[in-house]
């Protein structure tokens, strides 16, 4: 199963490769980011950040607000596989969907371990290598907007959301987020919207949670 | 500030947030506030993300064959595609929507 995804995973490097070019990032820069940052969404948000004109500095909390959620990963392969020193170290780097979605499927703790370790090192090889090949068929492509390397970004962004639209609450939460990255553009920095978008969605994680609502 | 900078900067926040999970007591992170704040704020992001490669160009809202490929990606997921393909749909939707013009 680990290996699995990996595939599958590593495949779509592909299309971060190419679109962090398309975004005028080098093919070094989109290497670094898949190798270093290692947390696909994040790693689409700061390209795609770049990619509409924004700043660096929106670009980046613009992805460092997505992976936070890799932080609660965090807390439950540390509870569930509980690593020593070092390999905490090796082991936090690898702590993404991907591999805490393999190791939480399994039953057996060394079952646990090996899904998640088969998974990250797994996606972390593949991803790499894939970010290389996207990136290099990127910079070969000429004029990405003929290619409609633009549509494949809002496709991309579209299908990290939509696994996660389950219930009345998400969806709320992302037309709200929707109309008002759109109200907004016109009135600040490009990439400030998307910034905007997540402290409205944060005020509205604590109104649900305060309503109590189950979803 | 060069752009390698920002790369490093975010990818050092990134591993760092990672680790957080690692070294806080698990009480900390998992209390009912912090994984609905986590969610609800992935789910914001990635929405607004969706809206800005669609309709955003600098900072004009505008209409463009991006809709197109938003509509096609959209119908791709609602037919269970697998994200690589609906990657593709959605490039090859914008560029068939332009070369149609």
């Amino acid at each position: 199963m680990g290996l699995a995804i990996s595939v599958a995973t590593g495949l779509y490097g592909i299309s971060f490769g190419a679109l962090a070019v398309a975004a005028g990032l080098t093919v070094a820069q989109a290497c670094a980011l898949s190798a270093l940052m290692f947390t696909g969404g994040s790693q689409f948000a700061f390209v795609g950040v770049i990619g509409g004109g924004g700043a660096p500095a929106a670009a980046t909390a613009a992805a460092s607000l997505l992976g936070v959620r890799n932080a609660v990963y965090g807390v439950q392969m540390n509870a569930l596989l509980r690593p020593g020193w070092p390999r905490k170290l090796a082991q936090a780097h690898v702590t993404i969907d991907e591999s805490v979605a393999t190791a939480s499927s399994q039953e057996d703790p060394d079952e646990e371990r090996r899904g998640f370790w088969t998974a990250g090192v797994g996606v972390w090889v593949l991803w790499n290598a894939f970010t290389l090949v996207g990136a290099l068929a990127g910079d070969a492509l000429g004029d990405p907007r003929a290619w409609g390397l633009d549509g494949a970004a809002v496709a991309a962004f579209l299908g990290l959301l939509w696994p996660r639209l389950h219930g009345r609450d998400p969806w709320a939460v992302a037309v709200v987020a929707a109309v008002v990255t759109v109200a907004v553009t016109p009135v600040v920095p490009a990439g400030i919207p998307i910034i905007v978008a997540a402290g409205v969605a944060a005020a509205m994680g604590v109104a649900q949670h305060r309503r109590g609502s189950a979803s | 500030m060069n752009l390698w900078w920002w790369i490093l900067a975010a990818a050092a926040i990134a591993y760092a947030t990672k680790m957080v999970g690692y070294l806080v007591p698990s009480a900390w992170l998992e209390s009912p506030w912090v994984l609905r704040l986590s969610s609800t704020v992935t789910v914001g992001l990635l929405a607004a993300l969706v809206m800005t490669n669609t309709f955003v160009s600098g900072t004009a809202v505008v209409l463009d064959a991006r809709m197109v490929a938003l509509a096609a990606a959209a119908v791709a997921l609602v037919l269970r595609a697998p994200f690589l393909l609906v990657v593709v749909i959605g490039a090859a939707a914008a560029a068939l929507a332009r070369l149609i013009g």
